[in-house]
């Protein structure tokens, strides 16, 4: 089963939960932090909405 | 010189025309698959030599059977838990090397590949002991005609049927809707990062596969199937991703009411036509054909 390892946000108040939450003063800053995280941990970057973004790790190992 | 020791060496020169032959039916069952596996010398050697082996064994046996040895087919019996190494073998490298290939094979595309491995020194060992046999039979000939005959009948057998069989294969555009890709109809996944949207828009191929009838359906719907065609896709027209990018991962997904099955490819070189030609070609895995409309009837007319 896929596994968000991730969320950034510009609405902190949007989110809450296990995952480790980001939170981003603007769009740009959100979108950037997303990028990275993308590469950093081998996870797809999803848009959720305009103000979430979930980092999802798809690979089976991991669980 | 040669015609006095053949009369000479009656046995012998029969054997060796049957393993000939048995060893040609492998060489030309090895041509075949330059695409899948093996593509350098030291794998083609091994299988050569499993193939000589497989003729030596096939043609040995009809002089023993001449000689009333008639427990020399027990011989055969060895020779077919040898070759079932031989699919272990392949399995066992295959999924060794799987781990490192950017768009992976899967393990259905694997299991078609050793089997076929397998099977082909059954026809090989075939080729050599209806060659042997008829050499034996009704002379030189004879055994040469059947020899070639039975390469005919070994390249007709390993003829698989490909997608283009079940399905028609077609490009279908690429469609962004903030970040959901769409191909054709048929939604494919979800893209956070503009940089990733950019490279599909720019480098990916929609293709949509229409399934001709009900068993085509269920056939590319099998999974295995599916990344047997993003394979093939991507070794033939390469493939535009790395490691740790897992946006950029070739996709296939089914539309539920149709059965059709959308795929979206990044590839190094962008054209369609020979997209769809790489798509057309890719063999059925024996795994995953699928026959529902036979068997349906099959068991409406057993009662």
């Amino acid at each position: 089963m896929a596994k968000i390892v991730a969320v950034v946000t510009t609405a902190k108040d949007e989110v809450g939960g296990g995952a480790p939450i980001f939170i981003q003063p603007d769009p740009e800053r959100m979108k950037k932090t997303a990028f990275l995280l993308e590469k950093l941990l081998d996870a797809a970057a999803h848009e959720l909405n305009e103000t979430v973004y979930l980092i999802v790790d798809r690979h089976p190992e991991n669980g | 010189m040669i015609v006095h020791w053949i009369h000479a060496h009656r046995d012998l020169a029969v054997v060796l025309l049957g393993t000939s032959f048995g060893l040609g039916a492998r060489l030309l069952m090895l041509r075949a698959d330059y695409r899948q596996y093996p593509a350098y010398p030291h794998g083609m050697i091994a299988h050569l030599a499993l193939g000589l082996i497989a003729g030596a064994l096939g043609s040995v046996a009809v002089p023993a059977l001449y000689h009333n040895n008639y427990t020399a087919i027990t011989f055969l019996s060895l020779a077919a838990q040898q070759f079932r190494e031989v699919r272990n073998m392949e399995r066992n490298s295959l999924e060794a090397i799987d781990r490192t290939e950017l768009v992976s094979r899967g393990p259905a595309y694997i299991e078609g590949v050793a089997v076929v491995f397998e099977g082909r020194n059954y026809l090989a060992i075939f080729a050599a002991l209806a060659t042997t046999l008829t050499a034996f039979a009704a002379g030189w000939w004879a055994g040469i005609a059947a020899g070639l005959v039975s390469l005919g009948v070994v390249s007709r057998f390993m003829r698989g049927k490909s997608v283009s069989h079940i399905a028609k294969v077609e490009e279908a555009p690429i469609r962004l809707e903030g970040p959901n890709v769409y191909v054709g109809e048929v939604y494919m996944m979800n893209v956070g990062l503009e940089e990733d949207r950019d490279v599909i828009r720019s480098r990916g191929i929609g293709i949509l596969l229409t399934p001709k009838n009900g068993n085509g359906r269920v056939t590319i719907a099998n999974m295995g199937q599916r990344q047997a065609i993003l394979y093939d896709a991507s070794v033939r027209l390469g493939v535009y991703r790395d490691d740790g990018e897992p946006a950029l991962v070739p996709l296939a997904k089914l539309n539920l009411e149709t059965g059709q099955l959308a795929v979206l490819v990044l590839p190094r070189e962008r054209d369609a036509s020979k997209a769809v030609r790489a798509i057309e070609n890719v063999p059925l895995l024996e795994g995953a054909i699928r026959l529902p409309t036979v068997a349906n009837r099959r068991s409406a007319e057993g009662g």
